[in-house]
């Protein structure tokens, strides 16, 4: 009442089918999972879209099933049943561990991963695990599907190239079998934050040396990014904290943070340096290498 | 539009836009009072309610997307006894001051210990990480949930 919600026309889909024939035919609309993010910017006025499109009910496109080498998550599962499901714990850790610092209870058991993802903020807290997991996501509209990389999803702030049709179904995470992985985040305050900057990391090691090192951050550039100077410095390299420190301070040429109300650019480039190191260490320490940081 | 849902253990059907959200349709047209107007903006767990038994943010959901779904507040809870335990001892522990935000709180712990009802002082934060005090300072509601866990009936 003190605030409302600026009108528009509500359609409710019950089935994919539907929901694609939906987004087909309409024109001016914005569509609506959890709606945690989309009830807001509606009421700050960010979208103001003559349609909206509910697909929040769609039962096929909530699910998580373990399919051995990989796991397929619906892109309406909620954040809540994905940090609880044991395969997701023992299949994509990394990906638990983020949900478990993201937003509250009350948004977790409402909100979809799909949502996250197509919201699009550089601050998703769902898109640096799934970098560094490599997962693929699955986009359908009327006409068939393709699947995209996570890591050439997102465009830009709010941006991705999901087609005005064309909706996000399904990501696809690959089991890494003996591969270390971790995120931390930086908030302003310890829970219910929006990141300041997160880093999820993923290493695997072979006789002493980086077999595999993948890094991601959000909120230090327009998207979400993988930090590809610090992963080729280290590829290679013996495990050692002198390398980790040298290569973690490449994360610099792979972002470029803003000042905002959040943080300070400064801050946040100094950040990502401490954090890329202390998730490497992390990662590195779940499957056995304790290095003194 | 008509929407039709289970409110606190009976069929309820109301008209709505579907531009309101479910606080406004609890508060204002039917008349359910605990549920309290905070931040608006899913950030201090004032207008929590159960949706099928999981706490949410009123605040955040359209009227049309709880049609056929079911919807608890402490009202209901309150008189079927099942609160008892949380009331007591939030009363016993002092961890109510101006009690603007304890229905949302009495709700997310009440699921918290229908879920699990042996949590450890860090599951009890973890699960209140959504609702806000600006009275208590926290410590006090955390005891309360801690120690009606050792009376809470499942």
């Amino acid at each position: 009442m003190f605030y409302r919600l600026p009108e528009f026309n509500y359609y409710k889909a019950s089935t994919l089918r539907e929901a694609l024939e939906l987004v087909d035919r309409l024109e001016d609309f914005k569509v609506i999972a959890g709606g945690t993010d989309l009830v807001m910017d509606l009421r700050i006025g960010r979208y103001k879209p003559r349609n909206i499109v509910d697909i929040s009910e769609i039962k096929e496109l909530d699910y998580i099933v373990d399919e051995g080498d990989y796991v397929r998550i619906g892109a309406l599962a909620k954040l809540q049943n994905i940090m609880e499901s044991p395969i997701v714990r023992t299949k994509a850790p990394v990906l638990a561990e983020a949900i478990y610092q993201m937003a509250s209870w009350q948004i977790r058991n409402v909100a979809t991963i799909g949502g996250n993802l197509c919201n699009a903020s550089p601050a998703a807290d769902t898109a640096p695990p799934l970098m560094v997991l490599e997962a693929k996501l699955k986009l359908v509209s009327k006409d068939g599907e393709r699947i995209v990389p996570v890591t050439e999803f997102f465009l830009g702030p709010r941006k991705t190239v999901l087609k005005k049709n064309e909706l996000l179904a399904e990501i696809i995470v690959p089991y890494e079998k003996d591969a270390g992985s971790s995120m931390i985040k930086l908030g302003r305050r310890s829970a219910f934050t929006l990141s300041i900057v997160a880093v999820a990391t993923l290493v695997k090691v072979e006789n002493g040396k980086f077999k595999d090192v993948r890094v991601a951050l959000n909120s230090v550039a327009p998207k979400p990014v993988r930090a590809r100077s610090v992963e080729e410095a280290l590829k290679g390299k013996k495990v050692s904290l002198e390398a980790i420190e040298e290569a973690s301070k490449f994360v610099v040429n792979d972002i470029s943070p803003i000042s905002d109300v959040r943080a300070s650019a400064e801050y946040r480039r100094e950040m990502s340096i401490i954090l890329t190191r202390d998730s490497l260490l992390k990662s590195l320490e779940r499957i056995g290498y304790k290095i003194e940081g | 539009m008509r929407i039709s849902f289970k409110l606190n253990g009976k069929p309820v059907t109301v008209d709505v836009k579907p531009n309101e959200i479910l606080l406004d349709v609890l508060r204002l047209k039917l008349g359910v009072k605990s549920v309290k107007r905070g931040c608006e903006r899913a950030e201090c767990g004032a207008c929590t309610v159960l949706l099928d038994g999981k706490p949410v943010y009123s605040c955040t959901i359209l009227a049309p997307q709880v049609n056929g779904h079911e919807i608890v507040t402490v009202e209901y809870l309150a008189s079927t006894g099942e609160l008892d335990s949380l009331i007591k001892a939030f009363v016993d522990k002092a961890a109510i001051q101006c009690g603007f935000c304890t229905p949302g709180f009495l709700l997310t712990a009440y699921a918290l210990l229908k879920e699990n009802p042996n949590p450890s002082e860090e599951e009890v934060r973890k699960a209140l990480e959504g609702n806000l005090c600006r009275c208590t300072g926290y410590k006090k509601i955390i005891e309360a949930v801690l120690e009606a866990a050792k009376h809470f009936k499942r």
